[in-house]
């Protein structure tokens, strides 16, 4: 691809962000902007699942798991009481280095925790080192094995989170700090911050859409492709594909779990819910409908399936209505949404409608 | 000097003698064909030598350096390529792009570079892209760059798949029944291009039931049946070998 249909895409993709917070603004709903902000994070999930398994070719039923993982151990280091260790020097470097600080809880206790930022590190890494340990041996299976085994790694993730009881069991954790970026503004749910939180989310999907496009037009793209499409090939041309596809895995895995850390700070709260198995299956049904090998489409899915979803337009039914999409999207346009030639479709059924005359 | 060696290769799949004991040269520079009849054993000596299978005993010799414990992939950085039976072309892919993956190995840019787009990575990628149009060129198909590989008729396939091998700048060239589909005329080319490619300085290693195209082109030839070697000569004392006409034609 030329470099500048690349700009373009993008300068649309920004003008588009800017449009839709201008459109809230002046049709009066900009409380809209708090399900575009979480759609945002969801979306970070979405496009690295897509060049999973629309790239690579891997499928991934899990991919909750890793945005529990993520959301979850910064909620809980961030809120969890360290003041009784906190004689042990190792606690002292962290307090001195800033990765620990004390702050008020909601009660006016003082409490002594991770600092966002050291936990959102610790959170990532742990989450590669997941990653690796999980997509090492599971990446040798292909089709239904690996679809199985990813989501059996999602259920042990949803089950860990469920019955432990630090990690609050049923409830989840809440009262989790705001994430200070630079010059005081925060990842936070608050209504005055409401603007600026939904130009950070959507900025930083912005960022990684960039690399994501860089990267599938690249070596790396192309190879990710030939793995997708014959991987016996690939490797008698050279291309390490178990280093690649595990590759990809990870940084698929460590952009679900950055979605994760931020919708937290961004709600002050996560629970099981955000781990459960439904949730990778909406995500592996968002990337269909995109359109699978397509990022765009992806992303812009995620966008409108999420606010959709988190709008409430669903009702009960929201799991059903995914569920109905993947039935539908596989059956009618395995392209994706996007892809479906509405020309080819108006055809075909005119010329239907006349064969019938 | 010979390339490739191979020194007492055993493989077998159940109770099935796939490979017993075949050892053979391949000199540097030269064009050698493996024959046999069905189920002789020939892909299965190809899969082991391009590394898709290991052997159970024996080694695989490469410039002297031994290939049969390394990984698959790393048979590629070596300086071996190959073409497959069934063609295995990457699909939703154009010719071009198809042919780029074969400069894998003469390409370093990794996930973050990529990822950065930085200076360097465009660069290679420009150097790829017009080492793999060249290619095209010298095969005659560069009006096919930008067509989706699958869709290409069989014998455009064929000649894509060799020019995705030889952007991997091989120095043997491994090719399981190049002309297997093709019509007479194209077999003639194909025939036409492996002497082309010799001539470049590749060594040749193929695979064929076509037996005048055997012929005309190698320089020895291999015959392999079930899995044991039973002639390794010139073409023509092979066509006058006793034994190779009992194992084809009966006795």
């Amino acid at each position: 691809m030329n470099t500048k249909k690349k700009y373009i895409q993008l300068s649309l993709f920004l003008s588009i962000i800017i449009f839709i917070q201008l459109l809230t603004y002046f049709t009066g709903c900009e409380y809209h902007l708090t399900q575009l902000t979480m759609s945002a994070y969801y979306c970070l999930l979405i496009i690295g699942l897509c060049l999973l398994m629309g790239y690579a070719g891997q499928i991934s039923i899990g991919h909750a798991g890793f945005f529990a993982i993520g959301g979850y151990i910064s909620a809980f280091l961030t809120t969890y009481d360290l003041s009784q260790y906190k004689d042990k020097t190792i606690l002292i470097l962290f307090s001195k280095i800033g990765a620990a600080l004390f702050r008020q809880d909601l009660y006016g206790g003082k409490v002594l925790n991770f600092h966002p930022w050291a936990a959102a590190l610790i959170a990532i890494i742990l989450t590669i080192i997941i990653a690796i340990l999980i997509g090492s041996p599971v990446l040798k299976l292909k089709g239904h094995y690996l679809a199985m085994a990813t989501l059996g790694f999602g259920i042990i993730v949803y089950r860990i989170v469920l019955g432990t009881e630090k990690f609050g069991a049923a409830d989840g954790i809440s009262d989790i700090p705001p994430f200070p970026l630079l010059f005081g503004i925060e990842v936070n749910g608050k209504p005055v911050m409401r603007v600026w939180n939904y130009y950070i989310s959507w900025s930083i999907v912005f960022i990684t859409m960039t690399f994501l496009i860089n990267l599938i037009n690249s070596r790396v793209g192309r190879a990710l492709y030939a793995i997708h499409g014959a991987e016996d090939a690939s490797r008698a041309m050279g291309v390490d594909t178990r280093e690649y596809k595990l590759k990809t895995f990870v940084l698929s895995a460590v952009l679900a779990s950055v979605g994760g850390i931020f919708l937290t700070h961004y709600n002050g709260g996560i629970g099981p819910s955000e781990a459960s198995v439904i949730k990778s299956v909406k995500y592996v049904a968002i990337v269909a409908i995109g359109g699978m090998a397509n990022l765009w489409g992806s992303l812009v899915m995620g966008l409108i399936l999420n606010f959709l979803s988190l709008r409430g337009y669903f009702g009960t039914y929201d799991d059903a209505v995914f569920g109905a999409i993947l039935i539908i999207i596989m059956l009618f346009a395995p392209e994706g949404l996007l892809k479906v030639k509405l020309f080819d479709f108006i055809k075909y059924v005119s010329f239907r409608s006349k064969k019938s005359v | 000097m010979s390339l490739l060696e191979v020194k007492n290769l055993y493989k077998s799949f159940g109770g099935l003698q796939a490979v017993c004991d075949v050892s053979f040269n391949v000199q540097d520079g030269m064009i050698k064909a493996l024959i046999g009849p069905n189920g002789a054993g020939k892909t299965t000596l190809f899969n082991l030598i391009s590394g898709v299978l290991k052997p159970d005993r024996g080694e695989i010799f490469f410039n002297g350096l031994p290939i049969h414990s390394i990984p698959q992939y790393k048979i590629a950085s070596y300086g071996i390529a190959r073409t497959f039976q069934h063609i295995r072309l990457f699909p939703k892919m154009t010719s071009l792009e198809n042919i780029m993956i074969g400069r894998h190995t003469h390409t370093k840019a990794g996930f973050i570079s990529c990822m950065l787009s930085l200076p360097f990575t465009w660069k290679e990628e420009k150097l790829v892209r017009e080492k793999s149009m060249e290619l095209m060129k010298f095969l005659g198909v560069s009006e096919l760059a930008s067509i989706d590989a699958l869709s290409l008729s069989y014998g455009q396939q064929r000649i894509v798949e060799l020019a995705r091998a030889l952007a991997c700048e091989p120095k043997l060239l491994l090719l399981d029944e190049p002309a297997a589909g093709l019509n007479m005329r194209e077999t003639r080319e194909m025939g036409e291009f492996i002497s082309k490619i010799r001539e470049m300085g590749i060594t040749v290693l193929l695979v064929e039931h076509d037996m005048s195209l055997v012929m005309k082109i190698s320089d020895e030839v291999l015959v392999l049946s079930y899995g044991q070697k039973i002639a390794e000569d010139n073409p023509l004392s092979i066509q006058k070998n006793k034994e190779v006409i009992r194992v084809y034609l009966g006795e």
